[in-house]
C-alpha cells in the first residue's frame, strides 16, 4: 500500500508528463503549421491552452503545500478574472451597475468564502448563487428603474455568474468531499489533481483526434475544429487513462474510467458553449480586451463545465456523505 | 481666488492667502522653464497606485504607429468618465507617467480628502477650475505655465463626459495650446469602456476590462485654420476606435 502522499506526487508527476508530452506534440505542430499543413491559428490555440495548463498545474501543485484555503483562494482569483472577461463583453447599461457591484464585490468572494470554510457549509454554497444571487440580481436592476432589454442583461448576467463563479468553485470544493478511507489532506487533493489532469487529458487528446479522424463537423458556424469523432476519441482515450489511475482515486478501475468519460464530455461541452458565446458576440477570445492573449475564461471554459458534473456524479455514485 | 497662482505650484488646494501670493509672484519673475517641479521619482504609494489602477481597470496598452517617449507631449483622449485620467496615466510606462500629469476636474477632483489625495500626491494633476474661467487666469495659460519645458499633459477635449457614442466636437482649447506652442507632439488616445467601470454618478468601480489605444503623433500644421485641425484630431481619435472595435 503506497502512502497518500506519494500517491499524490506520483499523480502530480503524471501531470507533469502529460504536460511535457503535450508541450512537444504543440512544437511539432508549430513547425508542421509553417508549411501551411496546418491551420496556424488552431496550434497557437492549442499552444496557448498547454501553456495555461502548466500554469494552472504548478500554481496547484505548490499550493497544496499550503492549507487548503491557499487553494481556494487560487481558484477565487481565477474565478474573478473570468468573471470580469465575461461581463465586459456583455453589453450591459448603466441601471446594471450597482448589481454589478454587488456581483464582484461580494457574492463571488461570499462563494469562494464558505467554499473554502468547507463542507459543512455545502448546504449554503450550493444554493448560494442558484437561489439567492439569480433572485438578488434582477431585483436590484428592477430597482435601478432601467427597464430596457431587462430579462436579458439579467439573463446575461447570471449566466456569467453561473458558469465563472458556481461552476468553477465546485473545483476546489472537490477537497471537501468526504470520502471513506479519505481522510488525508493528501488524498483530498489528489481527487482535485485527478480532476484537472482527466480535464487537460480531454483537450490533448480532442485535438489529436480532430486531427486524425476529424471529419463529421457538429455545428460549423460555432467551431468548424470540433467534430464528432473528436468528442468520441478524446472520451475514449480519457475514459482509458483514468481507468489506468484508478489508484489515485477513491473509485474502482471501471468507475474512475466512466467519470473520466464524463469529464471529457462536459469539458468538450463547456468549450463548446462558450464558444458559441465568442461567435456571438463577434470575437476569437474573452481576453480580446486583453491584446494579443486568449482570456484567461478561453482557458478554464472546460473546467467550468466538467466540475459540478463531477462532484455531484462522485458523490452521489461514491455515496460521498458530507461532514 | 486666484487659479493662475495655485496651478502654476501645480498644488491647487487651499494655501494660506500670502502663501499663495508669494509662489505666484515668483512663478511671474521667474523664466518659466521650473514652474511644474518634475518629479524625481514616484514614490511607493504613486508606483502601488498606478498598479492598482491597471489591475482594476484591467487595461491592455496599445501603442499603434507610436512609442512612448519622454518627449514633451499632449495626450488627447475621449472623454467618458471621471476615471480616465487615472487610467490614461497609469497606462504610460514609469520614467513616461513621471513627467506627464493629467488636467482634470478641480471641482470632482477635491471633493472628498481620498480624492483630493490622489489628484495631488498620486498623479500630480493639474486641476481646472471649470466654473470661473476668465480672460487672465485662461486654462490654457495654466497649462502651458505648468508644463514648462519638460512636463507632458493629459487633456480631454471634448470638455465634458459624454456617453454616447459619438465623440463630440472638440473645444478649441487643444488649438490654442499648440498655436502657442506648435512644437509640442500630440498624441491621441482612444480610452474604451471606462465609462462601465465608473459610470457618471457612481462612487464604486466595477473591475471590468478596459483598453487604452495610443495613436501616431501629429502637429498643428503651419497656418492650419482651428476647424479643420479640430476635425483632424477628432478623427485621429475616432480612427483608433475604429480600429479597436475591428478586431
Amino acid at each position: 500500500m503506497i502512502d497518500p502522499i506519494t500517491r499524490t506526487w506520483l499523480l502530480v508527476g503524471g501531470v507533469l508528463a502529460v504536460l511535457a508530452a503535450a508541450t512537444g506534440v504543440g512544437q511539432y505542430l508549430r513547425v508542421r503549421s509553417r508549411t501551411g499543413e496546418l491551420n496556424p491559428s488552431v496550434v497557437s490555440d492549442f499552444n496557448l491552452r498547454i501553456r495555461a495548463w502548466w500554469l494552472i498545474s504548478s500554481v496547484l501543485a505548490i499550493a497544496f503545500l499550503f492549507p487548503q484555503w491557499v487553494t481556494v483562494l487560487v481558484f477565487g482569483l481565477i474565478s474573478f478574472w473570468a468573471l470580469r472577461e465575461f461581463i465586459s463583453l456583455t453589453p450591459t447599461r448603466l441601471g446594471d451597475h450597482r448589481a454589478l457591484n454587488w456581483l464582484f464585490y461580494f457574492i463571488t468572494p461570499l462563494q469562494f468564502f464558505l467554499v473554502g470554510l468547507g463542507s459543512q457549509f455545502y448546504d449554503l454554497y450550493s444554493v448560494l448563487i442558484p437561489v439567492y444571487a439569480f433572485l438578488f440580481i434582477p431585483i436590484r436592476i428592477a430597482f435601478s428603474g432601467d427597464a430596457k432589454r431587462f430579462l436579458e442583461r439579467s439573463a446575461k448576467i447570471q449566466f456569467g455568474l453561473m458558469v465563472c463563479v458556481y461552476c468553477l468553485s465546485y473545483a476546489p470544493a472537490l477537497m471537501s468531499l468526504k470520502i471513506e478511507g479519505y481522510q488525508d489532506s493528501w488524498d483530498r487533493a489528489r481527487l482535485l489533481f485527478f480532476f484537472v489532469l482527466i480535464a487537460q487529458l480531454s483537450e490533448l487528446t480532442e485535438y489529436l483526434w480532430q486531427r486524425l479522424a476529424g471529419r463529421r463537423i457538429i455545428a460549423p458556424l460555432i467551431n468548424p475544429n470540433r467534430t464528432w469523432e473528436s468528442l468520441i476519441g478524446s472520451m475514449g482515450s480519457c475514459s482509458l487513462v483514468g481507468g489506468a489511475l484508478y489508484w489515485a482515486t477513491p473509485f474502482p478501475a471501471w468507475m474512475a474510467a466512466g467519470l473520466s468519460a464524463v469529464i471529457a464530455m462536459m469539458g468538450f461541452a463547456g468549450a463548446m458553449t462558450m464558444s458559441t458565446i465568442k461567435r456571438d458576440r463577434g470575437v476569437s477570445d474573452y481576453g480580446t480586451l486583453v491584446t494579443g492573449h486568449g482570456g484567461v475564461l478561453d482557458r478554464i471554459d472546460s473546467i467550468c463545465f466538467a466540475a459540478p458534473v463531477f462532484f455531484h456524479f462522485t458523490r452521489f455514485i461514491i455515496g460521498a456523505n458530507l461532514l | 481666488m486666484s487659479d493662475g497662482g495655485t496651478a502654476t505650484t501645480g498644488r491647487p488646494e487651499d494655501r494660506p492667502l500670502a502663501n499663495r501670493h508669494r509662489r505666484r509672484v515668483r512663478a511671474e519673475s521667474d523664466p518659466p522653464q521650473e514652474p511644474s517641479r518634475p518629479r524625481e521619482s514616484l514614490g511607493l504609494t504613486a508606483n502601488f497606485l498606478a498598479g492598482f489602477a491597471r489591475f482594476i481597470s484591467g487595461s491592455s496598452v496599445r501603442w499603434i504607429d507610436s512609442q512612448p517617449d519622454t518627449a514633451q507631449r499632449i495626450y488627447f483622449a475621449n472623454h467618458t468618465s471621471h476615471l480616465d485620467p487615472l487610467v490614461l496615466w497609469a497606462a504610460l510606462p514609469r520614467e513616461v507617467r513621471l513627467i506627464t500629469r493629467p488636467v482634470a476636474a478641480r471641482d470632482y477632483w477635491i471633493k472628498s480628502r481620498l480624492r483630493r489625495y490622489l489628484a495631488e500626491e498620486v498623479f500630480d494633476a493639474l486641476l481646472i477650475d471649470r466654473d470661473n474661467i476668465r480672460v487672465h487666469n485662461s486654462p490654457i495659460k495654466i497649462m502651458l505655465d505648468a508644463i514648462g519645458t519638460h512636463s507632458s499633459l493629459i487633456v480631454f477635449p471634448e470638455g465634458h463626459r459624454n456617453t454616447a457614442d459619438e465623440l463630440d466636437e472638440f473645444k478649441s482649447g487643444l488649438f490654442h495650446l499648440c498655436r502657442k506652442r506648435p512644437d509640442l507632439e500630440l498624441i491621441p488616445v482612444y480610452i474604451n469602456n471606462v465609462n462601465r467601470v465608473l459610470p457618471r454618478g457612481e462612487f464604486l468601480p466595477v473591475p471590468l476590462l478596459t483598453s487604452i489605444t495610443f495613436g501616431p503623433p501629429m502637429w498643428l500644421e503651419n497656418k492650419e485654420p482651428k476647424p479643420q485641425f479640430l476635425k483632424r484630431a477628432r478623427d485621429a481619435v475616432i480612427r483608433l476606435r475604429e480600429i479597436t472595435r475591428n478586431e
